[in-house]
């Protein structure tokens, strides 16, 4: 692997970057229990962005793990995960707003608790967001990684505790070029009463193609992603 | 699976509008805060693709992901209370008929068309197309605009397992589900025309529309 950029995202914190195409951006959990809410768009034309039910519906999936594609609306991937650890990654859950947090963990003001104070993923992804000119209209449903949420039968739905363990990771290889967008930030499903997001590493690295060929070849959706994807760049 | 299914007791002649939208078409409409939405399947197993929006502020818009999380439930039925992006209720479910309406699967476009079925299918009509010409005739909304939506009488389970499944439709001809508007909000309904999917039987069909006040 040749390492590119590495960065720790300390738990609360929001960041951005474009994974160039031919990229692999590698999300490592460092301490176990974290979870990373996630949001793509091309880089070159943003109003093209990570569509989660169209990547769900056409792979027939809930959950998100290795061999898996991250589609935009345009049928183009964004991201494919090339490798996985942790093995389930939650499209469900989405990211608390201001008043969730206040609702769960009470007062957090920056007053008082100053860089420790109670963020939430809804704005620390707006704020990143808005640094690429986007705004609340491109705040779509988020991918939460490291984290898991159970559906019974009758529809509950069961956060996992305990699905990601300290040195978990995921690749996400970008056959175009993506500006990810993220926050290390609890799931609003975590049961923990205490406010204490994770931290998180960043390993930008390049790739060769070739790694991405377990999730082009996971199924013909797939196959005709990564030919949609393609043609972008004829 | 337990679902309490719940009929209304409003009666269709005393309804202020009433439409027929045969399938492929698309719908915008204003419901005004305590005016009630019956969309009504005719003749089973039609996917109704529908948006929400905050009439005094469009970006204000149905958020599938608190919905959820808020009522720790995947699936949509009476007493579900539909949330915006801000955290504002824009509507309740206050009767269905049907039990299943799915808030995975999203709507058909002619890009997610060739993923899913052929290269070649990109250019039969789709659920998006018609938001799309909506939204560019209405003014207000735009592909900005396009979030996540719900497909009405549809069945989308998801197993133990995290697989995602289309299952077939449990709607029939003559259910319903009912709306109640909590805030003044704008609805974009695209009556799907996918022809490449077996859960509709390869049939798209009309769906009626009624509101009361």
């Amino acid at each position: 692997m040749d390492l590119l950029l590495e960065e720790t995202v300390p738990g609360g914190g929001h960041a951005s970057l474009i994974v160039k195409r031919g990229q692999s951006l590698r999300v490592t959990d460092l301490r176990g229990g974290a979870n990373v809410s996630v949001l793509m768009f091309n880089a070159t034309e943003k109003s093209e962005r990570l569509n989660l039910p169209d990547t769900l519906k056409c792979q027939h999936t809930a959950k998100l793990t290795a061999g898996h594609c991250l589609y935009s609306d345009m049928g183009r991937v964004l991201a494919a995960i090339v490798a996985d650890t942790c093995g389930w990654h939650d499209s469900i859950g989405g990211v608390s707003n201001a008043d969730e947090v206040h609702e769960r963990y009470g007062v957090g003001r920056y007053q008082e608790r100053r860089n420790a104070f109670y963020r939430n993923g809804a704005d620390n992804l707006l704020v990143e967001m808005g640094k690429w000119g986007l705004g609340i209209q491109d705040l779509l449903m988020t991918l939460n990684l490291f984290s898991r949420v159970d559906v019974t039968d009758a529809g509950a739905l069961d956060f996992v505790a305990d699905n990601s363990k300290a040195g978990d990771y995921v690749d996400l290889y970008a056959p175009m070029n993506t500006l990810v967008v993220l926050t290390a930030i609890q799931h609003p499903l975590d049961p923990n009463p205490e406010y204490a997001p994770k931290p998180v590493k960043l390993e930008l690295s390049r790739a060769e193609p070739g790694v991405a060929e377990i999730c082009r070849t996971a199924c013909e959706e797939n196959v005709r992603g990564f030919i949609n994807t393609d043609r972008f760049f004829l | 699976m337990t679902t309490t299914l719940t009929v209304s007791d409003k009666r269709p002649e005393h309804a202020v509008f009433r439409e027929t939208l045969a399938a492929g078409e698309p719908w915008l409409h204003e419901l005004k805060a305590g005016q009630t939405l019956r969309i009504l399947d005719l003749q089973g197993n039609q996917a109704v693709d529908t948006l929400f929006y905050s009439l005094a502020d469009p970006r204000e818009r149905f958020d599938p992901q608190r919905t959820l999380r808020r009522q720790k439930s995947l699936y949509l039925t009476t007493g579900t209370v539909l949330y915006s992006n801000l955290g504002n209720p824009l509507l309740t479910i206050v009767a269905d008929t049907c039990g299943r309406h799915d808030t995975l699967g999203g709507a058909c476009a002619q890009e997610s068309n060739t993923v899913r079925y052929a290269l070649e299918k990109r250019y039969m009509h789709s659920c998006r197309d018609n938001y799309l010409r909506a939204c560019a005739h209405d003014g207000r909304l735009s592909k900005q605009d396009i979030g996540a939506n719900i497909n009405f009488f549809m069945n989308v389970p998801v197993t133990s397992e995290g697989g995602l499944t289309f299952e077939d439709g449990i709607s029939a001809p003559g259910k319903y589900v009912e709306l109640r508007a909590e805030m003044d909000v704008i609805v974009l309904i695209s009556n799907c025309p996918q022809l490449n999917n077996p859960c509709n039987a390869y049939n798209p069909t009309p769906a009626e529309l009624l509101i009361w006040n």
